[in-house]
């Protein structure tokens, strides 16, 4: 990628200056493009590792893979894309435009930042040296295979022995302190660098709900790091915490992993909601509608996200008080969920939509969340969610938020900021093509899967017999990878296009309003030449408006 | 005309072997329950997607660019208290009638202790078959769970005590009743009484180690007299044929008896599966193949072969021992 703070020597430079260059850069933008390229590779290992899984299940009593080989599959393709993928992007998205948002020429911590990095990538790396070194130097090693969620005591030594659920314990650990890192970072800075004129009721709606995101993953992560050195004393120091055979509790184990589990839901969706919440307005053509309720919707769903861990484990035989209360505390997550939806679509009323790239990303989202939404009301109805939970209903519920819904805004925030990150405009027409192709092929996928379930199709299943029914429906489920494949294909090629036609973008190629659109593109290394003076939520709307300012109104 | 016919007597054949099991074909109480409760909950949920999906389309078409849109911004509008709080309080609402019908669903369906005069069944989850034993009757037995038809004036439901043996499992059979995870160092529990007989298929639902998928699970419901005649076939001991003592022998000097009981004799061991009556079952390693001759041979020589990963051994004995094994294992009806 252009990087304009290269040294600039009069000879070329050559590759190993540039390597140095960004191995030990403490840049943010560099880091944020770090993290979301690095984010990328691990969707492609992620996206592989689920091809694999719908071509065995594609057929009834199919024997493509054994089932080593496919419990072996999920559990990384979870743990790749929630740990791998989603955190990184999220957190690289943060980094790169929360100071350039705020009027900043630098995250708080550059050089924590920098640490933040190499310890997530490191994490990541360790999780997949699994594949050769999980039983020590001698057998061939393989990866661990205990699901994503590692439920106790499946994950302790007298049911996983080796060394393969060490390495997802260690590798995940090490990643989240990139993670608390990112988000110390996160909201540090955007609580004491921003510019003059920028109280935090003018901060842009990014930039407020990556103060949510952060303070959810400094309260979440640590419960669950606690419960993986737990997990550790168990396995090699003789403690007992989720030992059954000497008395430990199973269930422990899914309290702690959900206290954080369900906030990293939030931890990833947010971040999406942030993304259009930038997105939408520009494409429109219209000013945020409700910015305060985004704002107070934003931190009730995090608020809300931390007593309704229990959702997860309705079918665990809790008392009817407790599967009550977790019900009903997790519809109350729709109230917030809907305020945002309804925002949005006021939003959108009576604006001049812009259909580009990254407004057709976020049109789909808004209907895709919708529906993942209701689902997530379904499964918080306890009663129906006996039947649902752990079945393929479940499995596409939380692909439609993180896809339908997260993946969905990531692409968007992909073609709308890539301009600013490079200089270079994204093709248009390969962008649809990427829009249409991963569209269809996602609701072959996932809207099937729905079906799966409510017949009554377990997930995490390596085979299952011809005579239940689910055949077509797992073959609809696996044509749709093609689709899948066929749309990331056509955005790789757009990226690599992006670099050989070098279309430049200019400062402000969507004619937006946030700060990032008043620097070059790519930015400086020191951002702003001069600091930025704000009055208003939208200080680019305000100079190209003279005669009809925000600030008139806020 | 022939050809049609064998057709048509083809699909039902097929038809009839489908043993789909959806939520929405419910066989029992508390599946009938939660079928009628997963309706309304999905009546309002539709209704919610058709309005604000219709909402969202019609925005979304309506307000699209047009020519002569360029440099010509909308009007801004910012915010209003009025709508943010109509759309705040609708869903309040809708949330809290919810809630209500939630909670009664759930105080009528969750029982943790046996009504009196129902049926109890212990049922122990291991890596990678069901054990199921029957507390009143004092028999044990594998994978097939026999039940009573329950209906009209004389019901007889089944009240199931839910344990493990190792991890984690998750009891299912989506037409009888919703699941309920079978947990170590824990007893739960579910219920079931079935108004039509017949085999209901589920399975284990949740992840526990190599073969959770080959973890099938039969339910047979019979009508009480039926039921009652199973039972009282179950509780007796092993019938020994004269004629295979030798093959009797020669399975209780294998290590087969160290995991396996057979009632009345000296195979006692309990990792395994009950094998007292194994030939009135009608699958194999959980479901995962028919309970005949041959399957039982490759299942004795190597388990693997038909369920990878299982926990039982390949014994690693002769072609000619094998087959006095299941020659023994054939008579056990």
């Amino acid at each position: 990628m252009a990087a304009s703070d290269a040294p600039t020597h009069p000879h070329a430079i050559s590759w190993t200056d540039t390597l140095h260059d960004w191995v030990t850069t403490v840049d943010h933008k560099r880091l944020g493009i770090m993290y979301i390229g690095a984010g990328l590779l691990f969707f492609i290992i992620g996206g592989l590792e689920a091809a694999a899984m719908r071509w065995q299940l594609a057929f009834p009593e199919n024997d493509a893979l054994s089932p080593e080989t496919f419990n072996r599959l999920f559990t990384m393709h979870g743990t790749t894309m929630v740990f791998l993928v989603g955190m990184p992007v999220i957190t690289g998205f943060g980094n790169y435009l929360i100071p350039l948002m705020i009027g900043a020429r630098d995250m708080a911590f550059p050089r924590l930042n920098a640490w933040g990095f190499w310890m997530f990538l490191f994490g990541g790396l360790l999780l997949y040296f699994s594949y050769f070194g999980s039983t020590g130097l001698y057998g061939a090693g393989s990866a661990p295979d205990v699901g994503w969620f590692a439920y106790t005591p499946l994950s302790g030594k007298a049911f996983s022995r080796g060394n393969a659920a060490d390495y997802w314990i260690l590798g995940i650990l090490i990643s989240g302190f990139g993670s608390l890192s990112g988000a110390v970072n996160m909201l540090t800075t955007a609580l004491t660098m921003r510019c003059e004129g920028m109280t935090l009721g003018r901060m842009p709606l990014l930039v407020w709900m990556m103060v949510v995101v952060s303070l959810l993953i400094l309260i979440a992560m640590p419960p669950l790091t606690a419960a993986q050195v737990m997990l550790l004393f168990d396995r090699y120091l003789g403690a007992h915490f989720f030992d059954t055979q000497a008395g430990g509790d199973a269930v422990l184990w899914q309290h702690f992993f959900w206290f954080f589990g369900h906030p990293e839901v939030y931890i990833l969706m947010i971040p999406g909601f942030a993304y259009a919440s930038e997105i939408i307005p520009v494409f429109s053509r219209k000013v945020i509608f409700g910015y305060s309720a985004m704002v107070a919707a934003t931190i009730t769903i995090g608020v809300l996200s931390f007593g309704v861990w229990a959702h997860h484990m309705l079918a665990v035989g809790m008392s009817s008080g407790l599967n009550i209360w977790f019900g009903a505390i997790t519809m109350v997550v729709g109230v917030p969920t809907g305020i945002k939806l309804f925002n949005w679509i006021a939003t959108l009323y009576g604006g001049h939509i812009r259909f580009r790239v990254p407004m057709l990303f976020c049109a789909a989202f808004l209907l895709q969340f919708l529906l993942a939404g209701l689902t997530g009301i379904m499964l918080a109805a306890v009663p129906f969610d006996w039947q649902l939970t752990d079945s393929y209903f479940v499995v596409a519920h939380f692909h439609y938020v993180l896809i339908g819904g997260l993946l969905f805004t990531i692409f968007a925030a992909i073609y709308y900021w890539f301009p600013k990150m490079s200089g270079f405009m994204l093709s248009e027409t390969l962008g649809r093509w990427h829009f249409a192709l991963f569209l269809i092929g996602f609701h072959l996928t996932f809207t099937t899967m729905h079906i799966q379930g409510i017949l009554g199709m377990p997930r995490r299943i390596y085979t299952y017999p011809a005579d239940r029914g689910w055949d077509v429906w797992n073959a609809i489920t696996s044509f749709g990878v093609v689709f899948q494949a066929a749309g990331i294909a056509c955005f790789a090629v757009a990226l690599v296009l992006a670099f050989r036609r070098r279309v430049p973008a200019g400062d402000d190629p969507w004619d937006a309003w946030t700060l990032e659109w008043s620097t070059t593109s790519p930015p400086p290394a020191y951002n702003f030449e001069a600091l930025p003076h704000v009055k208003s939520r939208r200080p680019l709307w305000d100079e190209k408006h003279p005669e009809d300012p925000d600030w008139k109104y806020e | 005309m022939l050809a049609l016919g064998s057709l048509v007597l083809a699909q039902g054949v097929n038809a009839a072997a489908r043993q789909t099991p959806s939520i929405f074909a419910p066989a029992s109480t508390p599946a009938a329950e939660v079928a009628g409760y997963a309706w309304l909950v999905i009546a309002i949920c539709a209704v919610i997607f058709v309005i604000v999906g219709g909402m969202t389309l019609f925005a979304l078409y309506r307000f699209r660019a047009r020519p002569g849109d360029e440099g010509r911004e909308p009007p801004q509008i910012y915010a209003s208290s009025q709508i943010e709080l109509a759309w705040t309080v609708v869903p309040i609402l809708i949330v809290f009638v919810l809630s209500l019908v939630t909670a009664r669903t759930i105080l009528a369906l969750q029982k943790d202790e046996r009504p009196e005069g129902w049926l109890e069944v212990t049922a122990i989850g291991h890596q990678w078959w069901w054990e199921f034993h029957y507390p009143e009757y004092g028999f044990t037995t594998a994978n097939e769970l026999h039940i009573p038809l329950s209906e009209g004036a004389d019901p007889w439901p089944t009240f199931l005590n839910l344990q493990s043996q190792d991890v984690i499992h998750s009891l299912w059979v989506p037409r009888l009743s919703g699941k309920t995870d079978v947990i170590p160092n824990r007893t739960n529990h579910l219920w079931m009484d079935p108004h039509e007989p017949g085999l209901y298929v589920g399975q284990c639902a949740e992840y526990c180690g190599t073969q959770h998928a080959g973890m099938l699970l039969r339910v047979v419901v019979e009508p009480r007299e039926d039921f009652e005649r199973w039972v009282a076939e179950q509780q007796r001991p092993a019938v020994a044929r004269e004629s295979l003592e030798s093959e009797r022998a020669l399975f209780e000097q294998t290590a087969c008896i160290s995991c396996h009981t057979v009632r009345g004799t000296v195979a006692r061991g309990e990792f395994g599966p009950d094998l007292t009556h194994l030939m009135s079952r009608a699958t194999l390693g959980s479901g995962v193949a028919r309970n005949d001759r041959a399957n039982l041979i490759e299942w004795v020589t190597n388990p693997d072969h038909l369920k990878p990963g299982a926990r039982m051994p390949a014994m690693q004995l002769a072609p000619a021992e094998i087959n006095g094994i299941v020659d023994y294992l054939v008579s056990l009806e």
